[in-house]
């Protein structure tokens, strides 16, 4: 930190080669973005950073320009609101004027812009985007008329994702932005994942409804609706509702759950149980007998969906095993179905997840039995929050509930899936004692935790030494394929989840929040998992019952059966 | 097609991305349009996404995506013809062929595409069918126009 400059005739201190708007935020001024992506490299497209800098004839992107010592800074000067207003004023000009029917009222960066910049009055009127919804995708609705062609979408999918599914089609005052050859996003490479969602800053991109199929069903007496929510959901959800990020509200969401009428109420954290024991077996049983390694984890269907894309290669290396969504659906009609006395087509099974690429797997066909789906309607977090709201729920009010027996019974292994290193922890315990027939001494394995894209450990199991690698976000996926691919072999075990620092960053999860929030997310988890009694998959009692009662062993018949999946290999556009 | 393409792609052996407008003109010209197989084709051979490609090819006026019909009409938007009457006249087209500008009759017959200006001010409205000029037209004599051509291709 050696330089200074001058903001709005005060100086503060700059450190060499970061840009104007790196130095205002730690000092923590701001001025606002809507184009800029932390972390990514600045574009400098939207022109809402503008700052005057004196010397300069014209104003400079604060996301893009270096500082330099003695540098002279006005942020808020006439001219700068006045240039700030006029690039707002004319984004709303052919925007569609129905915020109050938009899914992002009250929560929209272009509303928030048009208040902050006090914009009272409608100067400049242009021809309102006519543009057709594009509904073909079972994860993700993209409303082109809403758009502001902010290009972060584009860039996430491209830059972190890796996918490359959307882009900028067209010029000038046309451009918009599609997918290859206008088809649409159920024909493209999209992988469903929604972080497009996560940085819209308006109702261009949402996901696809499931709410009033399930509130049929709800109000439907000849059904049984069962719901599962998945391990990040607790800790998440309470943001919508005003709580601080990380709040657990487990308890009060199973009361709510019941209070909107859904008949039995579980945890994806115990079919995570359940993935974790086929899944460590597999791995054992790969590791032992010479099977395709590094074998790579099954759970996040947009990775999924990517490798029977770009990896078409590497999917005998995917684990067999179902996501817990669908394990768990899998076993509530036919285990469940059994002890209740229900037919598998009158239960009608919700799933609620951080994630919009779950609504894509759901309907997948291998995920079915006798052409019933193991689950019919999956939720974002968003989405239960609407519902919980739309039932005039006040989950200030409400007393915690515990999740219904014997499927929301779990141990805490199977609860730290929802973050990136999760899965790969709660394995090796499994695995460890799998494999030894004792319990790890400490169950952390810190090398696989945290919020970074990329984590590898080397991890000794009694004579064996296993090595993992941990990446969430594909390109970061794509490129440890690619050292697979050279021939490196000196990892075992891989986790791969498409959204970065895993599902506590999903797609479906609440829109906003910003890295320090996803990390609270995070510590919640692990703090829940430090807490716990149970520790391990394989000592949950409910899935040593279900084992005893119904699947027999790990990778059996009915297990192959129920909650084994397999994949196809789908040609891109 | 696709040798087509890969023919046209060993003549860019290495290639960056820097190639790909190069490369879709070829192509376009072999073609005469940008099918959805050979932009596969180029993207696999680029390792470009297919949405880039179709981004930049959006981006030029010069790529088409539809094949053209046997009669390929050019209809003139420029300043002149539109002070004269063009606005209709391209009405009427779509009508009479139910397609709209960058598009190609089902039957293949016809496609047409909008220009901004081909150099004919003095003939305006003036519309080009495979080159062919048709000075001074109406949205009245265009249906004539049209039919002539349609009377030939039975005729052949």
């Amino acid at each position: 930190m050696n330089l200074t400059i001058e903001v709005n005739n005060n100086p503060i201190q700059a450190n060499p080669n970061e840009t104007i708007l790196d130095a205002l935020c730690r000092n923590g001024l701001s001025v606002p973005t809507l184009c800029h992506m932390k972390g990514l490299l600045p574009t400098g497209s939207c022109r809402m950073c503008v700052v005057e800098v004196e010397g300069r004839k014209n104003l400079v992107t604060a996301c893009s320009e270096p500082v330099f010592q003695g540098m002279k800074i006005k942020t808020h000067s006439s001219r700068v609101i006045e240039s700030r207003k006029t690039i707002v004023e004319l984004l709303l000009s052919n925007h569609p004027d129905d915020c109050l029917y938009c899914e992002r009222n009250g929560n929209c960066e272009l509303q928030k812009l048009a208040e902050d910049l006090n914009i009272r009055e409608r100067r400049i009127s242009g021809n309102k985007n006519n543009y057709k919804l594009d509904v073909s995708s079972a994860s993700i609705v993209r409303d082109p008329a809403k758009c502001i062609l902010c290009g972060r979408c584009v860039r996430v999918c491209e830059e972190i994702e890796g996918v490359s599914a959307i882009e900028f089609v067209g010029r000038g005052s046309k451009t918009f932005i599609d997918t290859s050859f206008n088809h649409g996003l159920n024909l493209s490479s999209c992988v469903n994942c929604g972080q497009c969602i996560m940085v819209c800053p308006t109702g261009a991109l949402k996901e696809k409804p499931h709410i009033s199929e399930i509130r049929d069903n709800l109000s439907n007496p000849d059904k049984t609706v069962v719901v599962q929510y998945a391990p990040s959901i607790s800790v998440s959800l309470a943001e919508e509702f005003g709580f601080k990020p990380g709040h657990n509200m487990i308890g009060i969401m199973n009361a709510a759950l019941r209070r909107m009428g859904f008949n039995f109420v579980f945890d994806t954290s115990f079919s995570a149980d359940l993935t974790i024991m086929e899944e460590a077996s597999e791995l054992v049983h790969r590791v032992t007998n010479g099977g395709v390694l590094p074998m790579i984890t099954s759970c996040c269907p947009g990775w999924v969906k990517y490798a029977e894309e770009f990896g078409q290669d590497l999917l005998p290396h995917l684990s067999s095993c179902k996501s817990p969504q669908q394990m768990m659906g899998a076993i509530i009609k036919s285990y469940f179905a059994e002890t209740e006395g229900i037919a598998p087509e009158n239960i009608y099974s919700v799933s609620v997840m951080p994630c919009t690429a779950k609504k894509f797997e759901q309907q997948r066909e291998e995920m079915t039995q006798n052409g019933i789906s193991d689950v019919d309607a999956v939720l974002t977090t968003r989405e239960l929050a609407r519902m919980i709201r739309l039932y005039g729920i006040d989950v200030h009010k409400l007393e915690p509930e515990l999740a219904d027996s014997p499927l929301g019974t779990r141990s805490s292994a199977g609860k730290i899936f929802g973050s990136s290193g999760g899965v790969m922890e709660a394995a090796i315990r499994t695995a460890h004692y799998l494999i030894t027939g004792k319990e790890m001494v400490k169950f952390q394995v810190k090398a696989v935790r945290g919020f970074q894209g990329h984590k590898e450990a080397s991890i000794k199991i009694g004579d064996l030494t296993i090595g993992v690698a941990v990446v969430s976000g594909l390109k970061n996926a794509a490129a440890l394929m690619e050292e697979i691919r050279n021939g490196r072999n000196d990892i075992h075990f891989i986790e791969v989840m498409a959204c970065p620092g895993g599902c506590v960053n999903g797609g479906g999860q609440p829109i906003g929040a910003d890295e320090e929030a996803i990390k609270a997310r995070m510590t919640t988890l692990y703090d829940i998992d430090e807490k716990d009694a149970i520790k391990v998959s394989h000592k949950n009692p409910y899935i040593i019952e279900l084992y005893d009662k119904f699947l027999g062993k790990p990778l059996g018949h009915k297990s192959h059966q129920l909650l084994h999946t397999h994949y196809q290999k789908r040609e891109v556009l | 097609m696709k040798s087509i393409v890969q023919e046209i792609l060993k003549q860019y052996p290495t290639a960056g991305h820097d190639s790909l407008i190069p490369i879709l003109q070829s192509v376009q010209e072999k073609l005469g349009f940008l099918s959805e197989e050979s932009v596969t084709e180029v993207s696999k051979f680029l390792k470009m996404p297919t949405s880039k490609i179709f981004g930049v090819a959006t981006f030029y006026n010069q790529f088409r995506f539809n094949q053209p019909g046997k009669y390929h009409i050019q209809l003139c938007r420029g300043t002149a013809c539109h002070v004269l009457g063009s606005a209709t006249v391209l009405d009427e087209v779509e009508k009479q062929l139910k397609v709209k500008a960058g598009q190609t009759t089902r039957d293949k017959l016809f496609s047409l595409e909008v220009v901004a200006c081909i150099g004919a001010c003095g003939l305006a409205p003036v519309i080009s069918i495979n080159g062919e000029f048709h000075a001074k037209v109406t949205s009245d004599s265009i249906k004539s126009v049209l039919e002539d051509y349609r009377k030939r291709e039975e005729q052949q």
